[in-house]
């Protein structure tokens, strides 16, 4: 049994481009998390992550305000040419990253082979829910941190946390993803794409909007209908496990509605586990996003550490967050599983 | 355990491996399909509850003496671990299914590899996430005999990432197998919530078996009919069945020695014979593919991912 000391959890958020890296670090981001411009990470979308030069200046900006640069190389090496992953590798280590956060078993393997020196972040793209999966990649790899998927229950999180003496990451706020993270194709088996081999979901390039007569609105994935909206009706980017679809005649949202994590309320809770770092989602939200988010969060995760005993969260805080919740709705997540 | 040769000639027979049965049958159903297994083509059967740890029709010494039946009939059998691992009750399964030294178990989670490995022959299952040939070569040194490759990879993929003609090797220098899904409902994700109870309104821990009713899944349509998905519990499936009846020889050059046929409630004695009969004899694909419905399996088909397509598409070969 490993008894974590309570400590203060760094805040690690995230950076969709070189604007938003230097939002999460003046508003308080001990660490932010980015990736470059290709598959080789699991937010691949157009016209974000960075190049270079944007990493080098990125980690110039964070160095010098005392905050740490990871890197998310967390999707998997496509074995036609698993190259890129490689050299993503590598190009961490030249522009100075201070970890990388990684998934497949290929890329770790030339980590510890090639890079010995790095620091190590088992993605929650790797799927490690148990002491014993954290310890496999500890093992053979030398992993420092595992970011816990977001299927596990408070309790979980503490049960893992007293079995190991890897760092343990979970995430705060930001889409849920319902599914355990790197063990969904849903995407794939519609688009061709999915997290896990291309670092997208439900890719932009298979959405099809269609007006229909009565004035409501189909949203399609390639010509599957995710979901079908009245005239009146508030509209959703079309998430596959977000649509309404028919179980015995029933219309519902038979996987997930769409809803956000925060777990802004549990951070004393967290602490007492011993949680090293708290993560943000959403590199590809906006910069005004990961600025005032990183904002809330800093000022939380302080007062905690100032006063355990007498914290709350504030209505304003609770009120900022709320803005930028998808669906404008708010749930613990599976870290309290309300619906086990 | 099947031979292996390095090469896959074309007449080399591709042995049929029976997956797990993931759906919620009751025990006496179970034991009916395994009976009727003893007399298949069936050259493995993989035996186990990968799906829900609530489900127990049969516990681990129940699968275990099943399996020494199907021994006795003339099958390889290995044992399957669950798929997603969250409680100690579950690693404490694990632990069990590593004290056991008769049998091979597939492992589904990094979990099952650090409890396993060393322990007991492994078997790489197709929820562990090897996608190229480094990552393999990472898990062959665990023990590995056989690798399922995921269900989203290509064919060309699979046969890069172990080609015929140069397979990986454990340390011992055993050439890994290679096994692709080709019949059946495509598990695409897990969850720690159950889809099945949810749609009834209960919670995970009280309820009340209701996917026991379900032997093929519940069925989820699109809001304009179309058949998309299948809640499973906390597993989510396609309602396509992926079916690679007709592709005999690009599973034979994609260096594919088994192939995996995923248990359906209706007609999968038949579907297994005519597995047999196509890949490793002449009959023609079409005409069984024609008479499958009439059985009771399960429609419609595809064959997308093979091909590096959208997996739900399907092209007749």
């Amino acid at each position: 049994m490993i008894d974590h000391p309570p400590r203060v959890p760094k805040l690690v958020c995230p950076a969709g481009s070189l604007r938003a890296l230097q939002c999460a670090v003046d508003a308080g981001a001990d660490a932010v998390y980015l990736g470059l411009k290709d598959a080789t990470n699991a937010r691949n979308f157009a016209g974000m992550n960075f190049d270079d030069g944007q990493i080098r200046a990125g980690v110039a900006h964070a160095h010098a305000r005392g905050a740490e640069v990871l890197m998310a190389l967390n999707t998997f090496a496509d074995a036609r040419d698993p190259q890129p992953w490689f050299r993503a590798a590598d190009k961490a280590v030249a522009l100075g990253a201070d970890a990388l956060i990684v998934a497949d078993s290929a890329v770790m393997a030339w980590c510890r082979d090639h890079h010995p020196q790095l620091r190590l972040h088992l993605s929650v793209q790797a799927s490690a829910t148990t002491h014993a999966a954290i310890e496999f990649y500890r093992e053979r790899y030398g992993i420092r941190r595992a970011v816990l998927p977001r299927v596990l229950t408070i309790q979980q999180v503490a049960q893992v946390a007293r079995n190991t003496a890897v760092e343990l990451e979970v995430f705060g706020f930001g889409s849920l993803c319902v599914m355990v993270e790197g063990r969904c194709t849903l995407s794939s088996w519609v688009t061709g794409q999915s997290p896990n081999n291309a670092g997208v979901c439900s890719p932009a390039a298979a959405v099809r909007w269609t007006d229909r007569p009565d004035g409501g609105v189909d949203a399609r994935l390639n010509d599957v209908l995710i979901d079908r909206y009245a005239p009146t009706e508030a509209r959703g980017y079309p998430t596959l496990c977000k649509g309404r679809f028919m179980v015995e005649g029933r219309r519902e949202y038979a996987l997930e509605e769409p809803t956000s994590l925060n777990t802004l309320a549990l951070i004393p809770q967290l602490m007492d586990i011993g949680i090293s770092a708290i993560k943000i989602e959403g590199r590809q939200r906006s910069a005004a996003y990961v600025e005032q988010v990183t904002r809330v969060w800093r000022g939380a995760i302080d007062r905690a550490a100032a006063d355990r005993a007498h914290y709350g969260v504030t209505p304003a805080e609770a009120a900022a967050l709320a803005r930028h919740a998808e669906g404008q709705q708010h749930t613990l997540g599976a870290y309290e599983r309300p619906w086990r | 355990m099947t031979s292996m040769t390095a090469n896959a000639s074309p007449h080399e027979r591709i042995a049929l491996t029976v997956g797990p049965v993931l759906y919620h049958w009751p025990r006496a159903a179970l034991m009916r399909f395994y009976a009727d297994l003893a007399d298949s083509p069936a050259d493995t059967v993989v035996l186990g509850e990968v799906v829900c740890a609530r489900r127990r029709e049969l516990r681990l010494d129940d699968w275990i003496g099943l399996a020494r039946e199907l021994v006795q009939a003339g099958k390889d059998v290995v044992l399957a671990a669950q798929a997603l691992v969250e409680t100690e009750a579950d690693l404490r399964l694990l632990e069990h299914q590593g004290e056991q030294a008769e049998f091979a178990v597939e492992a589904a989670d990094a979990s099952a590899l650090q409890l396993l490995a060393g322990r007991v022959p492994l078997v790489l299952g197709p929820h562990l996430n090897i996608y190229s040939r480094a990552a393999l070569v990472e898990h062959a040194g665990l023990g590995a005999t056989r690798w399922v490759a995921p269900v989203e990879l290509a064919l060309d993929a699979i046969a890069l990432v172990n080609p015929p003609a140069d397979r990986v090797c454990t340390p011992a220098g055993d050439p890994i197998a290679t096994e692709v899904w080709a019949f059946g409902r495509v598990p695409l994700s897990f969850s720690a919530r159950c889809f099945t109870a949810r749609h009834h309104g209960l919670a995970k821990d009280q309820c009340g078996f209701r996917c026991l009713a379900d032997a093929d899944g519940l069925a989820m349509h699109s809001s304009d009919g179309q058949p998309f998905l299948v809640l499973n519990g906390t597993q989510t499936q396609s309602a396509a069945l992926q079916c690679l009846l007709g592709e005999a020889a690009a599973l034979r050059d994609a260096g594919a020695q088994r192939v995996r046929l995923s248990p359906c409630a209706q007609g999968f004695g038949e579907v297994l014979r005519d597995f047999d009969a196509v890949l490793n004899g002449r009959a023609p694909a079409p005409l069984a593919l024609a008479r499958w419905p009439g059985l009771g399996v399960p429609v419609p088909f595809s064959n997308g991912y093979a091909h590096r397509r959208p997996g739900m598409e399907w092209s007749p070969s």
